[in-house]
């Protein structure tokens, strides 16, 4: 600083202090646990030297072993889905319990319109409305299954801006009102025997496809949209962004609405998957949702997460499920690992946040 | 009413309830003006100035902006009237970067048919800050740096800035340097001269005695939500301010008043 004509004189800037971004660490964490299980295929003695990512057995011509790869990531592909809307929620520093309960009540509601009047020739046992409802083409339970996402999501998020209600209590009503009508809705019967088209939405890698088409299209949206920056700048400093003329409390319903929709989006493909939809279904999705956005950085008091951050925290969930399977550990190890990792990443975080200011 | 008035109340007036934080306050505020609003905790400067921006809606009175009358349901409609704003409470947004809070809650953006997902004009935004960054004589090594790593000084210019990026009509800065050390108060007393320079009217909340006489042309007291005093900085000192901050003398005009 030599000029000092502005007075500027004592103002510096550390340029070490800029910032390694925080995904970054996310993926070295997941490289770190791939390779721990890499080993650990190698060096236990019950798994003869199996490898964890690569195809060792020279069975096909490919490096990698695909139908891991695969497996990885389809299973936190649903839920996955469902943490791209609770990530916009807790950048706004809410949260959103109700997403697993909306999982089932909308995997039942569009079910309903996705039924075939026909099963192997004798009309439909799980028939819930008559047959005008029956064979109807695929955008009409799709389309039906996001309008109460998003009447639910409106719900919560009016409550939130506009009654003041704390996100946690809110949404926590209605994850109960929403296993309430999953349940309600069918009397607690399953809804099955979906059409072709239905089914073809969750079939094969088509959760996958969705969770990364979404992934990316929601990654553009809070990066390079107004809707992206009004949600960072309301986390960030709510009295900030209203003085700055934001409308707070629409923006927030607004969140509160895509996340919804996006959970319900997640009810119909999980639904389509298992070609069924059960009242009991997604069970704890919602704190695996909220887990993956919090293994990715984000911060539970507003302003601070990505997508990216929350893709790759869907990926570690991922690793360490298939790996915990894959070393042979049963689902009782998994759940503790899961819960350690999700400590030690917020205590890591809270670690690089102190050193930063 | 003369075309070189920026800024006029009359009987502009603010009750919480029962408390009368502002009552009757009359106000002028002439071209390339800048002014002083000083007085104790509570007599009603922040009061005052969150009427004019719309912060608040005011219980009585009339304010008039280069002539016309104005009456702002928010902040933002002040803004667009060209009054901007830096509160007492920084109104930056900790996690966004300088661009992203200059231009917040007014991005510049294309493809508008997207409504809310119009996409931001970010090369033209930073452009813009780093002009205002100059013209105010700010110096911030990093624009694209989290106004989180910053220092008091910094975010204080930043939030200053924002308002010479907008070639506003009518600056106001409630206490800019209360919190600031003696570099950076030196740093924004620098920008508020480049503002006055430019011929850009200000009002300016302050506590600082000498900061005050430093800058200003003319120095209204507040006591009490009432103007007491309005004195050309030539004809007054540090002491006669004083006393009429507290109440020892009282303006030959406003007799009666407090």
């Amino acid at each position: 600083m030599t000029d000092t004509s502005h007075g500027t004189g004592g103002l510096t800037f550390d340029n070490s202090k800029r910032s390694w971004p925080n995904e970054m660490n996310i993926l070295l964490a997941l490289i770190i646990i791939v390779v721990i299980f890499e080993i650990l295929g190698q060096v236990l003695p019950y798994m003869n030297n199996q490898s964890f990512l690569f195809d060792t057995r020279d069975r096909f011509d490919t490096i990698f072993n695909e139908a891991r790869l695969q497996i990885i990531i389809l299973q936190v592909a649903i839920i996955g889905i469902i943490a791209l809307g609770v990530t916009q929620v807790i950048i706004t520093a809410g949260i959103d319990l109700s997403s697993g309960p909306l999982v089932a009540a909308t995997a039942m509601i569009a079910m309903s319109f996705a039924q075939t009047e026909l099963v192997n020739g004798n009309p439909n046992p799980k028939a819930i409305f008559g047959t005008w409802a029956m064979d109807l083409p695929v955008i009409v339970p799709v389309v039906i299954g996001l309008m109460f996402g998003a009447f639910i999501g409106a719900v919560n998020g009016t409550f939130v801006a506009y009654f003041r209600i704390p996100p946690f209590i809110a949404t926590l009503g209605m994850f109960l009102i929403c296993r309430g009508i999953a349940l309600w809705w069918s009397s607690g019967r399953p809804v099955s025997f979906p059409t072709e088209s239905y089914k073809f939405l969750g079939s094969g890698m088509m959760p996958v496809v969705w969770f990364l088409g979404l992934a990316v299209i929601f990654h553009i949206i809070l990066k390079y949209t107004v809707y992206g920056k009004h949600t960072y700048a309301i986390g960030s400093n709510e009295e900030a962004a209203r003085m700055s003329g934001i409308n707070v409390r629409r923006h927030k319903v607004m969140v509160y609405m895509i996340a919804s929709m996006l959970a319900a989006f997640a009810g119909v493909v999980l639904s389509a998957k298992a070609s069924t939809a059960q009242a009991g279904m997604g069970e704890f999705y919602e704190l695996f949702a909220i887990a993956m956005a919090v293994i990715g950085g984000i911060s539970l008091t507003g302003g601070r997460g990505s997508i990216i951050g929350t893709v790759l925290g869907a990926m570690v969930l991922g690793v360490i499920r298939s790996g915990f399977t894959f070393v042979k550990l049963d689902g009782s190890y998994q759940l503790m690992a899961m819960g350690g990792i999700i400590i030690a990443a917020v205590i890591l975080d809270q670690y690089r946040q102190r050193n930063r200011a | 009413m003369s075309d070189d008035i920026v800024l006029k109340t009359n009987d502009l007036t603010k009750h919480y309830g029962g408390v009368h934080a502002l009552e009757g306050a009359n106000f002028e505020l002439r071209k390339g003006e800048h002014v002083a609003i000083m007085g104790d905790n509570g007599a009603g400067k922040s009061t005052f100035v969150r009427q004019i921006t719309g912060v608040e809606q005011r219980t009585r009175g009339k304010v008039w902006l280069y002539g016309e009358e104005v009456s702002f349901a928010g902040p933002l409609e002040a803004r667009e009237h060209g009054v901007e704003t830096v509160f007492q409470t920084l109104a930056l947004a900790d996690d966004l970067d300088v661009p992203d809070n200059l231009f917040l809650g007014r991005e510049r953006t294309y493809a508008n048919w997207l409504g809310p997902f119009r996409l931001l004009d970010y090369k033209s935004m930073r452009q813009s800050t780093i002009d205002a960054l100059n013209r105010t004589g700010v110096k911030i090594p990093n624009i694209r740096n989290t106004i989180q790593n910053m220092s008091g000084g910094q975010r204080q210019c930043v939030a200053i800035a924002r308002t010479a990026t907008f070639h506003s009509k009518l600056t106001i800065m409630d206490e800019p340097t209360a919190a600031l050390g003696v570099q950076e108060t030196a740093q924004v007393e620098n920008i508020i001269r480049t503002l006055k320079e430019e011929g850009e009217p200000l009002i300016l909340i302050s506590h600082n005695m000498r900061q005050v006489m430093d800058l200003v042309d003319r120095i209204v007291v507040f006591r009490r939500g009432q103007i007491v005093a309005n004195l050309r900085k030539e004809d007054t000192d540090g002491q006669d301010v004083v006393a009429y901050i507290t109440g020892a003398k009282t303006g030959a005009e406003y007799e009666g008043a407090a």
